[in-house]
């Protein structure tokens, strides 16, 4: 079976300075994927080359059976691939229903579904998004990547910073995405709770793939060489 | 603050404009009157910038080609149906018009076009480079204008008198206000529509940030663009309208002092307000009047309360008084 996302060998620069030296993943549709490694590893630098808010240097990224190298951020994200960036980002001056109603693309996924499964956010509807808690921003971000359809959902580091019990309600309202079907490329620093949920690991080292499996395989020795923990 | 306070104050505003004239009216006072319709006509022209500029942050310094191209398009088209020159004889001969009616869609047309133009290439740049760029096509455009002999250069153009509309002496002044009136309302509730539009909303929110927009599928340069071009299409209504108020038109609409007045319009009223631009234009013109009458360098003065309100009322007098209602009501 083709992969839904396949990264092959990708390399990338800030500048002059070389970011990814060869990373590659693949995604199953209905899959998750948990992209780990330690801080500056390159985790947040392949989902932007995937997103194509970074050009690769060198290697392919197919999705869905295209190349994305020749197209546009707002291409990919058209293709099926949302987003939800790390520091949530949401727009601040705009009410919690626009930033959800600006990202809407036909599809499964509307206004309803999301306040369903973040029911604090129908609760917070008119309230400008800059006056939410980091928790409801985080579950904003996430809605409005949902609102766009997507076939993959992209999430870096989507709770940090979070208090445990909002975290908490972020990894359920996942886990429901899961069961859903839905494929998603997880990065984040909650090891238990990523591993509870994705069915392949892939860990970066320096820059590029430094081992990948299933989650159970990931014992407490690599988990202490590649992660520090 | 409730949305009802808000509806009150513009509510108020754009009663407020149209009271006056009235009273005006009334009291046989047309110069009044023709200071209103001078409001009415830039609050149009601020709307039109303070789309591109307030909800989608574009800095346009050059709104005054658009407000000059659609006043010399309402010359050159008056001009030549009162001389009985054909303006073209290919590949159909048209011979100009006088009506109110064709001009408008005309004016708004060719500003469009010019914005498109404008908005294809300067768009590719931002911040300060974005400036300069609006800057120098809209001095190019002045330029021309002077040196272009055949509708008058830098003499202008005169139109003598007031285009026609069906059913209205557009030679009395009452009667042309509130044409301009209506079509101020129709601008209101026009872009009252787009910015609560999805497109609307993107554009806010590319002004926000632009990477989160490109993000969720939607291409921000051609949202700017087309909210540009609108912009354009607006200003040179209201470029229109103008020359029919003063049955002149000159190259000093297209100078870049027309686009700063339209900038101080939006940026004294409150940027990104909908009601901004209005109040704008009428705190603009009434004050330029009640100066005016004291000293001769008036513009010192507004430019001592453009520095009052950039300081201590970033939001404009919109958002003043809307913050004042709250803290009282």
């Amino acid at each position: 079976m083709k992969p839904l996302l396949n990264v092959k060998d990708i390399t990338a620069f800030y500048g002059h300075s070389q970011a990814l030296f060869g990373v590659s993943l693949q995604i199953q549709a209905g899959e998750a994927l948990a992209l780990m490694g330690r801080n500056g590893m390159g985790k947040s630098t392949t989902i932007k080359s995937i997103c194509r808010l970074l050009q690769h240097d060198q290697g392919s990224i197919q999705f869905a059976d295209q190349d994305l190298a020749k197209l546009h951020a707002y291409q990919v994200s058209n293709l099926g691939v949302g987003y939800v960036p790390e520091g949530r980002r949401c727009f601040p001056n705009l009410s919690v229903r626009e930033n959800l109603e600006v990202a809407a693309r036909k599809g499964y996924w509307n206004l309803e579904k999301v306040v369903d499964l973040f029911p604090r956010l129908g609760e917070r509807e008119t309230q400008f998004a800059n006056t939410l808690s980091g928790g409801e921003q985080q579950m904003l971000a996430i809605g409005r990547a949902l609102m766009t359809n997507p076939k993959l959902l992209i999430l870096d580091e989507a709770t940090e910073g979070l208090a445990p019990l909002v975290r908490q309600e972020i990894w359920n309202a996942l886990a429901k995405l899961k069961r859903s079907g839905l494929s998603t490329l997880i990065v984040d620093k909650s090891l238990q709770e990523i591993l509870q949920i994705a069915d392949t690991c892939v860990v970066l080292e320096k820059g590029a793939n430094a081992w990948s499996g299933k989650p159970e395989k990931l014992t407490s020795k690599l988990r202490d060489r590649y992660l520090g923990v | 603050m409730s949305i009802t306070k808000s509806n009150a104050i513009n509510t108020l505003l754009i009663a407020g404009l149209l009271f006056a004239a009235l009273c005006a009216h009334v009291l046989s006072e047309p110069f009044i009157i023709t200071m209103a319709t001078k409001i009415a006509i830039f609050a149009i022209a601020g709307i039109g910038l303070n789309l591109a500029l307030g909800y989608g942050g574009l800095v346009s310094f050059g709104h005054a080609a658009f407000f000059g191209i659609g006043g010399y398009v309402c010359g050159i088209l008056a001009s030549h149906a009162r001389n009985f020159e054909p303006l073209t004889t290919w590949p159909f001969e048209f011979s100009g018009t006088t009506s109110m009616l064709v001009i408008w869609p005309i004016a708004i047309f060719v500003s469009s076009l010019l914005a498109l133009l404008i908005g294809a290439i300067s768009l590719r740049t931002t911040g300060v480079y974005f400036i300069m760029i609006t800057l120098a096509f809209a001095q190019m455009i002045f330029y021309f204008a002077i040196s272009w002999p055949t509708y008058g250069g830098e003499d202008g153009l005169p139109t003598y008198v007031r285009n026609s509309f069906p059913g209205v002496n557009t030679l009395n002044p009452i009667e042309y206000f509130l044409i301009c009136f209506v079509l101020l309302l129709i601008t209101l509730i026009l872009c009252s529509i787009i910015v609560n539009s999805r497109f609307g909303l993107a554009l806010q929110a590319a002004r926000q940030n632009v990477r989160r927009v490109t993000s969720v599928g939607i291409d921000v340069y051609k949202v700017k663009l087309v909210a540009f071009v609108i912009s354009g299409g607006i200003t040179g209504l209201a470029g229109a309208l103008y020359t029919d108020l003063n049955r002149f038109v000159s190259p000093s609409v297209l100078s870049w002092h027309t686009s700063g007045e339209i900038m101080i319009f939006v940026i004294l009223g409150g940027v990104a307000h909908l009601f901004g631009p209005l109040a704008g234009a009428a705190l603009f013109i009434v004050l330029e009047f009640v100066l005016g009458g004291f000293t001769e360098y008036w513009q010192m003065w507004l430019g001592a309360l453009l520095l009052l309100v950039v300081l201590y009322a970033p939001k404009g007098l919109m958002g003043a008084l809307n913050a004042s209602w709250r803290s009282h009501g």
